[in-house]
């Protein structure tokens, strides 16, 4: 078996020791980690972008692992909404993004995107002119309106 | 002497189904090997083409009278102003105007949506007159409703077009794209070797009447484009260094197609209309064969800083360059992406080409040529500062 490295945004509830939680990836998966991104507001939920690289099947119970504790793990790719059949080629959107994401095929000038290579920047989605991209790291949850129930 | 053919001849040849027809990158490809004496007496029409955000366009369109009659004085499509001022049921509605409830639904949008088949509101005020008593109307109208729908564009295709990028320390958002913070990245706008006016540079066979197509259907080139300049410096290989001349075209928006018309937005900047236009060049002469021949290595622009007031220049580059992906800036190394689509450059380019081929696209001469010696006014304030 080889390692693999997978990327996860993951939403933390607000009372959740994320610390204990990540220390738990690395003893017990064997789970590497990188933080690429990380959005925490105190008191609320926060949201990180996590590059993780293990085993496929350690990966997988690190996962469940941490949705057994009311964390929201969504692989990167499922985050990133791309309207691919719109897209024109125009490669606006590559001039922005610095991974590697989104690059220009320069024999046949099409777009190649691979979420993958993705560090949720958002800079894709004001610079795409057709407005194809629908990233959103830290989703507010709908402000939940403290009226009859 | 030398070989020379006439339209006529090149029009039969496409009648009997006998011409050859390459596109402008092919011709390019062919001219390593061929002198363009070789190529004149093997090719017969190159074709050229661009798919790119084009600013200066617009629609005009005639709704058709009401009963009892109407002169639509304020006139809103989806929200978005379209022109009064033009008779009783004529409106040009251009590209960049904007819905001000939503600065992002503009004219380019208005025309997408027609051109797709959907319906779009129309809300018109008159002041009501003796025989034109109506004074308010809202209702639905699409492509089909209407009487005429005519694309008509006053500036497209720029013979060449500047390189952006951004010098300061702030992210610009500009027509050219998001420009990044310390030139961290240049974009650039032209389709090089298959971009149409760089392949006649001096206009030779575009001109008044040339037939193009443009937005999926055929269209006709009408007059010089708005700010045609003719005196932009030129380099050893006889094309403009920045942008030159232009050209103002007009087709029937019924037989237009999204694939070709597409309504953008840019972030802080605004709406523009994306227009396919594909414009076929006879093979006239050995001059024309050597034009068509240029390559992007030989095909310069210009570098400008577009987060600078006045956008100095910052050096010049190529399109071999540019489609490399990456540039020399004053000895930095610069990432560059296209803003423009070769893609779609390239297939309209094989559609008018197979359309020559299949003998149901002939070649027209100009009615007339364009104006040389053509130079840019500036426009003088004479009341006064900015307010
Ligand atoms: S969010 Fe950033 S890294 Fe991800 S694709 Fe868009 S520009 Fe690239
Ligand atoms: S900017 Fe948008 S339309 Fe252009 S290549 Fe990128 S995704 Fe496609």
């Amino acid at each position: 078996m080889i390692e693999v490295t997978r990327r996860y945004v993951m939403k933390f509830p607000p009372d959740s020791a994320d610390k204990a939680l990540t220390y738990k990836l690395i003893k017990d998966y064997d789970i590497k980690f990188s933080i690429l991104k990380a959005e925490v507001r105190p008191g609320r939920t926060g949201s990180l972008l996590l590059e993780l690289e293990a085993l496929p099947e350690n990966i997988q119970k690190g996962i469940e692992y941490l949705e057994a504790n009311a964390v929201i793990c969504e692989p990167l790719g499922k985050k990133i909404k791309f309207e691919a059949s719109k897209c024109i080629n125009c490669g606006n959107c590559t001039g922005v993004c610095f991974t590697g994401a989104l690059t220009m095929d320069r024999e046949r000038w099409k777009l190649n995107f691979e979420p993958e290579l993705c560090v949720v920047c958002e800079l894709c989605v004001p610079a795409c002119p057709m407005n194809l991209f629908d990233i959103n790291f830290h989703e507010e949850e709908p402000e939940k309106i403290a009226v009859g129930n | 002497m030398s070989f020379k053919k006439s339209y006529e001849e090149i029009n039969e040849k496409i009648r009997k189904g006998k011409a050859v027809v390459l596109t402008a990158e092919e011709v390019s490809a062919m001219a390593r090997e061929l002198s363009p004496a070789e190529i004149v007496k093997r090719v017969d029409v190159v074709t050229t083409a661009t798919f790119g955000a084009m600013c200066s366009s617009g629609a005009i369109l005639n709704f058709g009278h009401t009963t009892p009659p109407m002169r639509m004085e304020r006139i809103t499509l989806n929200g978005v102003p379209a022109h009064g001022g033009l008779a009783a049921v004529d409106t040009y509605i251009g590209a960049t105007s904007e819905n001000p409830d939503n600065i992002k639904y503009g004219g380019a949008h208005v025309i997408q949506d027609l051109v797709e088949g959907k319906t779009v509101e129309l809300e018109a005020w008159g002041k009501g007159t003796d025989c034109y008593p109506r004074k308010y109307i809202k209702t639905k109208i699409s492509l089909e409703t209407i009487n005429e729908a005519t694309l008509f564009n006053p500036r497209n295709a720029y013979q060449n077009y500047n390189v952006a990028t951004n010098t300061t320390s702030k992210i610009k958002y500009t027509y050219m794209g998001t420009l990044l913070p310390g030139m961290k990245n240049a974009n650039y706008s032209t389709a090089g070797e298959l971009s149409p006016l760089l392949n006649d540079p001096e206009m030779r066979t575009i001109g008044i009447g040339t037939r193009i197509f443009l937005g999926g259907t055929v269209g006709y080139v009408v007059w010089p484009g708005t700010q045609f300049n003719t005196s932009k410096e030129k380099n050893q290989f006889g094309v403009p260094m920045s942008n030159a001349a232009t050209i103002a075209v007009i087709g029937n928006l019924k037989e237009m197609s999204a694939e070709f018309i597409r309504a953008a937005y840019y972030e802080k900047y605004g709406v523009s209309l994306f227009v396919g236009i594909g414009l076929p060049i006879p093979i006239l002469d050995e001059d024309m064969a050597h034009r068509v021949s240029i390559r992007n290595e030989q095909i310069e622009t210009t570098i400008l800083d577009y987060g600078t007031a006045g956008t100095p220049v910052l050096g010049k580059t190529n399109y071999a360059e540019l489609q490399s992906g990456e540039i020399s800036i004053n000895g930095n190394k610069v990432r560059t992406a296209p803003v423009a689509s070769l893609q779609k450059a390239r297939e309209i380019a094989d559609l008018l080409k197979k359309s020559i081929q299949d003998g149901k696209f002939e070649l027209t001469a100009p009615v007339a040529i364009f104006p040389t010696g053509t130079s840019l006014k500036k426009l003088f304030e004479t009341e006064g500062g900015e307010r």
